[in-house]
């Protein structure tokens, strides 16, 4: 069988790479970023109309922006990129021929096929329903049947991974364990099969709602299993990215993990449990019982939560490890103050990771506290947190491993260098304002969704106070830098990967300088003497920025009128 | 290396650095701090919300809110009927689109059940600036004890999209001394 | 898959061979076994639970 693949050795890192498996990652990466630049067009132009300055889009033209702007980032962006780091991590990691090639490209054309198809039904104007498709509001049946067929296509996807892990197995092409950072994406395809499911039992019958052929669906419903998918693929995201983040300071400092038991019991915190988060959406809704929103919503006693923060803590650190291992000793923070900084694969990870945390994270677990989501539902902090998350964290994550998998998997040097480094910096400031401000707005009660914050054309009078203004013309201005940001990525890596200089073959690209193995710390020494105190430092401020912001929210609530 | 496989066959049995397990405690500390609080609230917090609710068909939630309007409608105001239902009554709020109907007058410190549904898409509840926000549905009718503490005129705000008119969806409850 | 693994274990440095491998390292090693979990947790406490409660919310008189 392993005859008729086709293989051909990195020179960076030594693995056999197979070419199918290769191509196939980049066919889903430019598909994702080309999406990607789409999206993030239809965000910037909600982002002006948001801006009351600026007003830009007419309410029928934001309503459909904003519907195009939810699909084409959170779904297909997002996903076809964790398309290519599945079979990244599967056959690329484990050395190992991909599982089924045919299936995986007729995955990628179902994707391909599903998001022209949901995207052209958007732009003609009759699904403006918003990503949720909340029932009763009806979009035109092509509308759900593209997300279907999107989701068949991902749901190949993880199947090709499953299969690539039993083929490497048999085929022993790697000792012991699975790495870490596959795990980590095993974690993420587990939940996309869980994601992919709910996904079907509740679109398909809405697909037949919008022919005709099913007279009725449940509202509460409805929406109870949308959100198994629609939070539950934030969940996919989240494992994604964490395992790009080991991955990356795996290849930009030969990072080992602390310990892999604690890193691989945190990833099986997310299979067990995060997937319960789905209830974030549901607190606010008639008829549920405390027990059952207190249980899921906490993700049974927060372990999931456990697990992020155990990430949080282990993957910074063994940076530091590695970097003290190095040499870099001095005082706490030396080796963070020596990282490379102009290397936009670990600038865009470091601050990923950062942002998702204090940003992202903290503010979904408090809006996720049952009693605290009254004072948040479908108010702006909404999307304030999931930029936060999805954007500053699992956006600027994967923008940070391409500029890794250009000279590995594109075989193209990166153009654009200075540009480059840069780039995730516009990118995350922009995201981190457009984060905070649209929080900010939110605690002063401004609707998410909304056209117009003045209601000029409202019934009835009602304004905003005067600083929820300050906030949107921040955003707006905040959200013109993301997208200069975004821009920036797009040029360069379209740039590099279709007029790239062509790597020779045995030619190692100048970054990512993947340290061999040899120099990888292979010991941290003994449970005794690991020494992390910058780490230590920076997880001790997380921790009581967590604590105080929780309770802050707690007071805040009890100001409101009481109701039981 | 995180990329390639644990260099130990058997890593289970590595320790574990004692910063990491210190981490992990407090972590889950925290973690049990923060699920406890929600059950707190329960006893000692005013602000929870009931799971009261009921399956309704819109129109009979719309004949019981016309009941409502017609004992104790007090005046009109912008074409919308404005009620004053006795303290301690049950009170109807119909989302439709676009409206929030009728307006409301209460007393303050006083408490209510208010029922909330809608007779068409999905609206939200969203009572400004107090910033209390709850999902209404149509066929559910959500019930809740509301205790206006402060008197004044505060809007009812649509937050969750309901259409081209989403924007234009306000309403309007009184609180009165 | 199991049993190859546990092949693997013979040519591996540890002497001791696969019964040495503790149960939970065994667990984390089995992507199948993880996946089944991954699937019934969330369908069982979020899905079902969910919409059990739903299907009881009484039918107004
Ligand atoms: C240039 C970058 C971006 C800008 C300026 C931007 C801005 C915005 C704004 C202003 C909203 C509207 C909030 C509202 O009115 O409710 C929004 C919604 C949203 N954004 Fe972004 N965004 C950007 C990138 C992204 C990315 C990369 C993702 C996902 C990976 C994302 C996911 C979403 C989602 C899911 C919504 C909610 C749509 C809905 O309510 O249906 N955004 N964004
Ligand atoms: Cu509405
Ligand atoms: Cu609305």
């Amino acid at each position: 069988m392993s005859n008729l693949v086709d293989f051909r050795t990195c020179p960076t890192t030594g693995l056999r790479v197979d070419k199918s498996a290769e191509n196939l990652i980049k066919a889903n990466a430019v598909a994702a970023v080309v999406f990607l630049s789409i999206g993030g067009l239809f965000g910037l132009l909600v982002a002006l109309t948001r801006w009351p300055a600026v007003h830009f889009l007419p309410a029928d033209w934001f309503y459909l922006a904003l519907t195009a702007h939810g699909l084409d980032v959170l779904l297909v962006w997002i996903i076809f990129f964790e398309m290519a780091v599945l079979y990244f991590a599967s056959a690329i990691l484990l050395n190992s021929r991909l599982a089924g090639p045919r299936w995986a490209w007729t995955g990628f054309g179902l994707m391909l096929a599903g998001a022209l198809i949901t995207n052209v039904a958007v732009l003609r104007g009759q699904s403006s329903v918003m990503f949720t498709s909340y029932v009763p509001m009806q979009a035109e049946p092509a509308f759900y049947l593209g997300i279907i067929l999107f989701a068949v296509g991902a749901l190949i996807g993880c199947f090709v991974f499953f299969g690539t892990l039993v083929i490497a197995k048999q085929a022993r092409t790697y000792e012991g364990s699975i790495p870490l950072v596959t795990f980590g994406a095993l974690t993420a395809a587990i939940i996309a099969v869980f994601t992919i499911a709910s996904g079907a039992i509740i679109l398909i019958p809405t697909l037949l709602w919008s022919v005709g052929l099913v007279s009725h669906i449940d509202p509460l419903v409805y929406k109870t299993i949308w959100w198994a998918m629609g939070h539950s693929s934030q969940q996919i995201n989240v494992s994604a990215h964490v395992a790009v983040w080991y991955a990356i300071a795996a290849m930009v400092f030969g990072a080992k993990p602390l310990s892999e038991k604690v890193s691989r019991m945190a990833f099986l915190m997310y299979i067990l449990f995060l997937q319960l988060a789905s209830a974030h959406h549901m607190l606010v809704e008639p008829g549920f019982s405390p027990e059952w929103k207190i249980f899921n919503t906490s993700y049974a006693m927060y372990l999931a939560v456990l697990g992020s923060m155990i990430h949080g803590m282990t993957v910074p650190g063994s940076i530091e490890a590695a970097q003290r291992a190095r040499g870099l000793t001095k005082g706490m923070f030396e080796w963070l103050r020596k990282a490379p900084w102009g290397n936009p694969a670990f600038a865009g990870m470091f601050m990923s990771l950062v942002f998702f945390g204090f940003i992202g994270g903290i503010s979904g677990v408090v809006m996720g506290t049952e009693q605290i989501n009254l004072i948040m539902h479908n108010t702006l902090y909404v999307p304030g947190h999931f930029h936060g998350t999805v954007v500053a964290g699992t956006t600027l994550a994967f923008m940070a491993i391409t500029y890794l998998l250009v000279p590995l998997i594109f075989r193209r040097e990166l153009m654009m260098k200075k540009l480059a480094s840069w780039q995730p910096y516009v990118f995350g400031i922009g995201v981190a304002g457009i984060s905070l401000f649209m929080m900010g707005a939110g605690t002063l009660g401004v609707s998410r969704r909304h056209w117009d914050m003045t209601f000029a054309d409202a019934q009835l009078p009602f304004d905003y106070p005067s600083a929820a203004y300050l906030m949107m013309g921040l955003n707006g201005i905040f959200a013109v830098l993301a997208a200069i940001g975004g821009l920036m990525f797009i040029v360069i890596v379209v740039g590099s990967v279709f007029f790239g200089r062509r790597l020779g073959q045995d030619e190692k690209p100048e970054y990512p300088e993947v340290p061999p193995q040899s120099a990888a710390v292979g010991h941290y020494g003994s449970s005794e003497t690991l020494r992390i105190p910058g780490t230590v430092f920076l997880v001790g401020i997380f921790f009581v920025a967590f604590v105080l912001y929780y309770f802050v929210n707690w007071k805040y609530l009890s100001e409101v009128w009481p109701l039981s | 290396m995180a990329i390639t496989p644990p260099s130990e066959r058997i890593w289970w049995r590595q320790p574990i650095a004692r910063v990491e397990l210190i981490w992990i405690c407090l972590a889950f500390t925290w973690g049990l701090i923060m699920f406890f609080m929600m059950i707190y609230w329960h006893g000692a917090g005013q602000q929870n919300l009931s799971s009261e609710a009921y399956q309704i068909k819109p129109e009979r939630f719309a004949e019981r809110a016309q009941a409502m309007i017609d004992n104790y409608q007090v005046r009109e105001e912008n074409g919308f009927p404005v009620v004053r239902p006795p303290a301690g009554s049950d009170v109807y709020l119909i989302a439709r689109l676009w409206q929030w109907w009728p307006i409301l007058e209460l007393e303050k410190d006083q408490s209510y059940r208010l029922h909330l549904s809608s007779m068409d898409y999905q609206h939200g509840f969203s009572l400004q600036p107090v910033n209390i926000n709850v999902q209404v549905h149509p066929g559910y009718d959500m019930v809740m004890t509301l205790k206006p503490d402060q008197a004044g005129e505060f809007g009812v705000v649509c937050n969750e999209f309901c259409g081209i008119g989403h924007h234009m969806m306000v309403g309007k409850i009184y609180v009165v001394e | 898959m199991t049993e190859t693994s546990d092949s693997e274990e013979a040519v591996s440095p540890d002497p001791s061979g696969q019964d040495s491998i503790p149960l939970m390292q065994r667990v984390l090693d089995n992507p199948f076994l993880l996946l089944v979990l991954g699937i019934a947790v969330p369908a069982v406490f979020y899905i079902i639970w969910g919409i059990i409660e739903i299907t009881q919310i009484p039918i107004a008189d």
